[in-house]
């Protein structure tokens, strides 16, 4: 009965098994260590990110009222509200998108869809751009100072400080885009191709749809890096705090704001919170904006022919 | 030996072999320098079906993408040669220059000869907008005209009582088989004279491979079919004539070319014996 080897093999596996649930044992045991090490590690930054969000809203919400935001500041900031600053910031940040946008997608589909990843070309303007990326924000400040205020003559104004910032923003923007326009699959070109239609029609039709999503991520990384930039700033786009009245005017940005109150301006910290919390909104705001645009867009794109259908 | 799966009727060999509507001339393709295959001389004749077989690497889905100009979209690729469809010659310098323009006689070369790839490609748009689309592209702009192309191509392709009623839902949630059956229609909607296939069933589970598999064959009579295919028992069931490419030197060649059942049934190659018998390849 015992040389059955159908009753001997059962025991045989049991036996195998003992050093390997050690082993399993001991795999459980680093998996749990590793578990708890990545949970620490994404509660402490979660934590950090909480506490200075808590630290703003608890300080800056108190001063938000409607007045805050319409009324032009007092007592070099102290008192009042911020709508001047308000105002230029968002003229800076129209005025950085608008040149920004249409160059570096342009610029993201040159390198993408006509240009050859080892070319030489393609290998220049892509390290150029890297460089570019890292460069610190006051030497971008300097120049825009030395080409746009002076050179070309703007003097300190809020186009100067939107150019100056485009230029800051367009390798982040044009990295990210060309991208997502390599994240398209290469199927995409193919059928469109064989299907005989032109390159123009493929990209605007296809490719940038299907390259959206890499757009939108460039684009709220370059608003989040321009709106919050200080630095290049107080070089090209000045300090004046007053209503600008057209684009050459010099404007605050809530950036430089909130330096000046809590930097220069003894007793000016309420303020320098409440304009934090502003600034935060506001880029939140503008990042959800964009994306549901794209969502929006994308989906219209999609939609626009079914609703001439004649099913409908 | 009668295939009991055999039951498609054939075209008889004579009446097609007159006038082949493709035929290409000592074909070659290099990628830089380094050839492709050389010396395809191949015709390809109106309505029927035939199948480009062999092993991997052998040229076969580049010869494909000679036919429609495909090549032009990789750089550095170089066709020598000649093909001639129907009174249109697709190599020459003359051709060469119109596509470096993107010009309308392109565009009207590859409506009309269509390509489905292995992997169903449909575009991120509803399953209507990826047929309508393309149309409205090539100049048709009436509505009504537009669905009607739509309805016969998706009927054409037995999508139609699948998807009649999701029409403006995205062509991404379609399973694999009805992807496939997509982007054939939208090929179809074209009105192409020829259809190349490069692998259209090998993406797909056995069912939907099934579903277009017949689809195609279908097709046969009313197109020009060219289809690459690794499946030697699907190139049996629905080709007319079988095309062997086989590598030689690093090189594809054609090594022979017949009606399928001579192909299958009495090859003159012994590369080709072994490799319908299963024995290489």
């Amino acid at each position: 009965m015992s040389k059955n080897p159908l009753k001997t093999k059962p025991q045989a596996a049991t036996e195998n098994l003992q050093p390997a649930t050690e082993n399993l044992q001991r795999t459980t045991d680093n998996f749990q260590v590793s578990t708890v090490m990545i949970w620490a590690i994404a509660l402490f930054v979660t934590a950090v990110f909480l506490w200075i969000l808590s630290d703003i809203v608890w300080h800056g919400v108190g001063q938000i009222n409607w007045e805050f935001l319409t009324t032009a500041p007092k007592n070099a900031g102290r008192e009042g509200g911020i709508a001047p600053i308000l105002v230029s910031t968002i003229l800076i940040l129209g005025v950085c998108m608008t040149v920004s946008v249409p160059i570096g997608v342009g610029t993201a589909i040159l390198l993408a869809e006509f240009t050859d990843t080892k070319s030489i070309f393609g290998r220049l303007v892509r390290r150029s751009l890297d460089v570019l990326a890292g460069v610190p924000s006051i030497v971008f400040g300097l120049f825009g100072n030395a080409f746009f205020c002076k050179t070309l003559g703007l003097g300190f104004s809020i186009l100067s400080g939107g150019l100056t910032l485009a230029c800051m923003v367009l390798p982040i923007l044009i990295r990210s885009t060309e991208e997502g326009f390599r994240a398209v699959s290469d199927d995409y070109r193919l059928s469109a191709t064989a299907l005989g239609l032109s390159r123009t029609t493929t990209l605007w039709n296809v490719l940038l749809p299907a390259a959206a999503p890499g757009v939108v991520v460039g684009l709220v990384l370059g608003i989040g890096r321009a709106i919050a930039e200080t630095a290049a700033l107080i070089f090209t786009s000045g300090y004046v705090d007053r209503m600008p009245e057209s684009l050459l005017d010099s404007g605050r940005s809530l950036s430089i704001h909130i330096f000046d109150l809590s930097m220069n301006v003894t007793g000016g910290n309420a303020n320098a919170y409440a304009s934090a919390l502003v600034l935060l909104v506001l880029l939140l705001l503008i990042n959800g904006t964009a994306a549901w645009m794209t969502q929006y867009w994308l989906h219209r794109k999609v939609e626009s022919v079914c609703k001439h259908s004649a099913f409908e | 030996m009668v295939n009991p799966l055999q039951t498609i009727e054939r075209l008889p060999v004579s009446q097609s072999i007159n006038d082949p509507l493709i035929q290409t001339e000592r074909l070659c393709l290099h990628y830089g320098t380094k050839p492709a295959f050389a010396d395809v001389s191949l015709p390809i004749y109106k309505g029927s079906i035939t199948a480009l077989v062999g092993p991997s690497g052998c040229g076969k889905t580049s010869f494909l993408s000679c036919l429609n100009r495909l090549t032009d979209l990789i750089p550095n690729a170089k066709v020598t040669g000649r093909i001639r469809i129907g009174s249109l010659d697709v190599v020459s310098p003359r051709m060469d220059a119109i596509a470096k323009r993107g010009a309308v006689e392109l565009i009207a070369l590859r409506r009309r000869v269509g390509m489905i790839f292995q992997k169903p490609s449909p575009f991120p748009f509803s399953i209507w907008k990826n047929l309508a689309f393309p149309l409205r592209e090539h100049g048709v702009k009436n509505r009504h005209k537009i669905a009607q192309l739509i309805e016969t191509g998706l009927r054409d392709v037995g999508l139609w009582e699948e998807v009649k009623d999701r029409l403006h839902t995205s062509a991404l949630a379609l399973s694999g088989g009805q992807k496939q059956r997509l982007c054939i229609a939208r090929a179809l909607v074209l009105q192409p004279e020829v259809l190349l296939l490069d692998e259209p069933c090998s993406a797909l589970d056995p069912i939907s491979s099934g579903v277009v598999e017949d689809l195609i064959a279908r097709l046969r009579g009313r197109y020009t079919l060219v289809i690459v295919t690794h499946n030697l028992a699907q190139a049996r069931r629905i080709a007319d004539y079988t095309a062997v490419f086989w590598v030689k030197e690093a090189v594809g060649r054609l090594i022979e070319y017949g009606c399928v059942e001579q192909i299958f049934e009495s090859p003159q190659q012994a590369l080709t014996a072994a490799y319908v018998n299963g024995i290489r390849g």
